[in-house]
């Protein structure tokens, strides 16, 4: 029995940042709500504005148009629903909740890449009758895929349709600059990027303006409703400032998720990683084993007390094949034969090493492997 | 004199618009902070069990306060995401059945701003007026009550005067109606005793913050048996049971549920410390000045609550003479904008009485020697302010 651990399933939950913690264990011993006027609620009120400064700073958003949420679901949620148009294209890899809140829309295609299909974006939209939304995010939660944003929004904006972006997994792994890329709506989360879960955002661009969902007091200039939860947003505050203050880690990443990669198919030949052809996540890998289930992997792994994943989190409870998958044109039985090893800010070579040792274990008591011609 | 050495000040007197974390709280929650990473929705490892587990064990916690089962209780972001997504899921859920929903005028603007939305999509919705003392009047109600009536929402205690309802009888008139029931208990639960099944409450919202929990965490009580349904307001990964998708915040799940055991463990003896400070907060103010009028039924009020109004002061003039203590002109939701209370309006009291109410929140961690400062100091205030004539007629206009 192993007792070392590796935690590899950042894409579904970051472990907290030690600052982050700090951050948030002495804001939450205050009262004060931010919409009263005496001193409590002034500080408040400073606290969560100067968190919004450096959350939207962080992203080159307009601080005056960054709304908190609950989390990357409500603000999906928020921008589909509150975006005020009623034809909606979304990428067929889009998290369950941009699909869910949009269950009409029209699905753009994405290639075996992994990347979605931009001529294809191009001919739906000129087949619409009036200005839609599309929404497409920066890079896909399972494959790692980075999408072309640029070109996705240079060609809605010729047809006069809004762009929402999910930026969820792309935080803290790619410099984003919201303004420069001209995204209308952007989704933010904080606990991928060791920020605590609860609390996310939706950046609108400087002209871009949304009908509030949860209704009822007049906070966050009346785009959504509810106390605002401070320490939470002081939190994603301290965790921007954090990925800011360590810009190697997105190459500490690359280089940690290149090496489980390279341990693996040193080995195992016949792995197939999802969109390794594309531009993907530094920290992200997408792997199929041919001949043992995704379940099967999953549960090796966490004997040997590794955490990965075999898809999206939400839906890991299921037994569906990944839609993303799915969407990018592999089969049913070969989407249930992946995993999702995703890593982030705290993880060592030590831990990829155990995670790749133990994975390879696994491999080599499957029967059909390619043989080694050494053996 | 009082000794102001040990007092921090400002005083915090505003516990209805948020409390701060009971430290026994930030301790239960602080583990899933600092050592437990983990997606409680991620069932291929460890982490997410174990997650998972502390979820699950907050939400029995919540459950035995309200006297409900686990299976009933959804998390969410808090009062106000409940209160959007029992009204406006019921009404979206079955508003081909039933268009009709009843609710008072001094609802939290949550409530009155759903329920404005949903009349604005085609449903009837009726604002009750309250009685001078803030309560209901139970055959109003119950004339309200038609054949096309889906809901029945009231406020259990109410935030800015404290006003506890009749909980338990206008549960039983709404389920001898077959008309479901939802309270906004933000104020109430842990506060005051609230059993779901003795006051037939099909439909409850819970916060955090107004109960020394962290913010941004809530609860929804959803009746299972008979069971009522929602259409889910937030969509996507199909957490708690597709009602309300997205990750829960484990650590402040925790945090609620820490909120709720330690709340029900001291429920009685603190409902009692805090009425006691409020009775004498009241006594040594009425005492000391003439023209106060309480806001509100003083006998059916949360013990830490209490709403006076000044002749011929204006509440802003007031609050400015009094820096040193935290108290506010009425909701925290709207106390940024100047126009008066529309709950106290909603009494049938004149603006002036409404431009000079106050609210006073006592708490758990309030004392005795708070209490005695904000009288010497508050009534010192007023009588000088009174004697200058520096009143509302000259300031506000």
């Amino acid at each position: 029995m192993n007792d070392q651990t590796s935690y590899l399933d950042y894409n579904a939950s970051a472990p907290l940042r030690p600052a982050v913690a700090e951050a948030m264990k002495n804001t939450m011993l205050l009262a004060g709500n931010p919409s009263s006027v005496h001193t409590y609620g002034r500080f408040a009120r400073k606290q969560i504005d100067d968190a919004r400064d450096l959350v939207a700073t962080t992203v080159g958003a307009d601080p005056t148009k960054l709304v908190f949420t609950s989390g990357g679901t409500e603000a999906n949620n928020l921008a589909l629903a509150g975006a005020g148009r009623t034809i909606r294209l979304v990428s067929g890899i889009e998290h369950d909740s941009v699909l869910a809140a949009a269950p009409e829309a029209v699905h753009i295609p994405v290639d075996q890449a992994g990347v979605v299909n931009t001529a294809a974006l191009d001919e739906l939209l000129a087949k619409q009758n009036e200005p839609a939304l599309v929404s497409v995010m920066m890079a896909n939660n399972e494959t790692g895929v980075i999408q072309p944003l640029t070109e996705v929004i240079s060609i809605a904006h010729n047809h006069n349709a809004l762009v929402h972006c999910d930026a969820v997994q792309a935080l803290g792994k790619l410099a984003i600059d919201m303004a420069s890329l001209e995204i209308d709506l952007m989704t933010l989360s904080a606990h991928k990027i060791g920020g605590p879960k609860g609390i996310g955002a939706l950046a609108l661009r400087s002209n871009v303006e949304i009908e509030a969902q949860l209704v009822g007091g007049g906070q966050e200039g009346r785009r959504r409703a509810g106390t605002e939860n401070v320490a939470a947003a002081v939190g994603f505050a301290e965790a921007c400032v954090e990925i800011k203050k360590n810009e190697n880690e997105i190459d500490r990443m690359l280089h940690l998720r290149n090496r489980f990669e390279e341990l693996l198919r040193n080995q195992a030949s016949n792995i197939e990683i999802f969109g390794h052809e594309s531009p993907r996540l530094v920290n992200t890998c997408c792997l199929r084993l041919p001949g043992r289930t995704s379940e099967t992997q999953v549960i090796a792994l966490d004997l040997a007390g590794i955490a990965v994943s075999a898809g999206a989190a939400c839906s890991s409870g299921k037994v569906t094949s990944s839609h993303v998958l799915t969407a990018m044109g592999v089969s049913p039985s070969a989407a249930n034969e992946s995993i999702r090893v995703s890593l982030g800010w705290a993880t060592t070579e030590n831990e990829i090493e155990h995670a790749a040792d133990a994975w390879l274990e696994l491999y080599n008591q499957t029967e059909d492997r390619p043989r080694r011609t050494t053996e | 004199m009082t000794s102001t050495d040990d007092l921090k000040l400002p005083i915090y007197l505003d516990y209805q618009s948020t409390t701060p974390t009971d430290p026994r709280v930030l301790k239960a929650m602080l583990p899933y902070f600092f050592d437990k990473p983990g997606n409680p929705h991620s069932q291929t490892h460890s982490y997410g069990r174990e997650a998972q587990d502390a979820v699950e064990a907050a939400r029995a916690q919540i459950a035995a306060i309200i006297g409900s089962d686990a299976r009933e209780v959804i998390f969410t972001s808090g009062a106000t995401e409940s209160n959007n997504l029992a009204l406006k899921g019921a009404a979206q859920f079955y508003g081909n059945e039933k268009r009709r929903i009843i609710t008072t005028t001094t609802e939290h603007k949550c409530v009155i701003e759903s329920c404005r939305n949903l009349g604005s999509n085609g449903y009837d919705i009726v604002f009750l007026p309250v009685e001078k003392s803030g309560l209901i009047d139970l055959n109003r109600l119950a004339a309200e009550i038609t054949n096309d009536t889906l809901l029945v929402s009231v406020m259990a205690a109410h935030n800015e005067i404290g006003v506890i309802q009749q909980i338990a009888s206008i549960g039983d008139l709404c389920r001898r109606n077959g008309v479901l029931f939802h309270t906004d208990s933000a104020q109430a639960v842990g506060k005051i005793p609230i059993n779901v099944n003795t006051m037939n409450i099909d439909l409850m919202s819970i916060s955090g913050h107004k109960m020394y929990g962290p913010k941004g965490i809530g609860a929804l009580y959803v009746r299972h048996r008979p069971r009522v349904r929602l259409n889910a307001q937030i969509d996507g990964g199909g957490q708690e049971r597709s009602l309300r998708s997205g990750t829960l915040p484990t650590p402040l799940c925790v945090g609620l549920g820490a909120a709720c055991q330690i709340a029900s463990d001291e429920l009685v003896q603190e409902a009692q410390r805090i009425g006691d400070l409020r009775d004498c907060l009241y006594e040594g103010i009425a005492e000391r000045l003439p023209d106060v009028t309480v806001n509100g039924d003083l006998n059916h009020r949360l013990p830490g609550n209490l709403n006076l109004s000044f002749a011929d002061l204006d509440c802003e003039t007031i609050m400015s003479a009094l820096p040193d203590i935290a108290i506010s002109s009425g909701s925290a939701c709207t106390s940024n904008s100047i126009e008066p209370s529309y709950v106290i309006r909603a009494l049938g009291l004149s603006e002036e009485i409404a431009r000079s109410s106050f609210r006073f929140g006592i708490g758990r961690f309030t004392t005795k020697a708070e209490i005695d400062y904000v009288i010497e100091r508050l009534t010192d205030e007023v009588v000088s302010l009174r004697a200058r004539g520096t009143t509302h007629r000259t300031v506000a206009r």
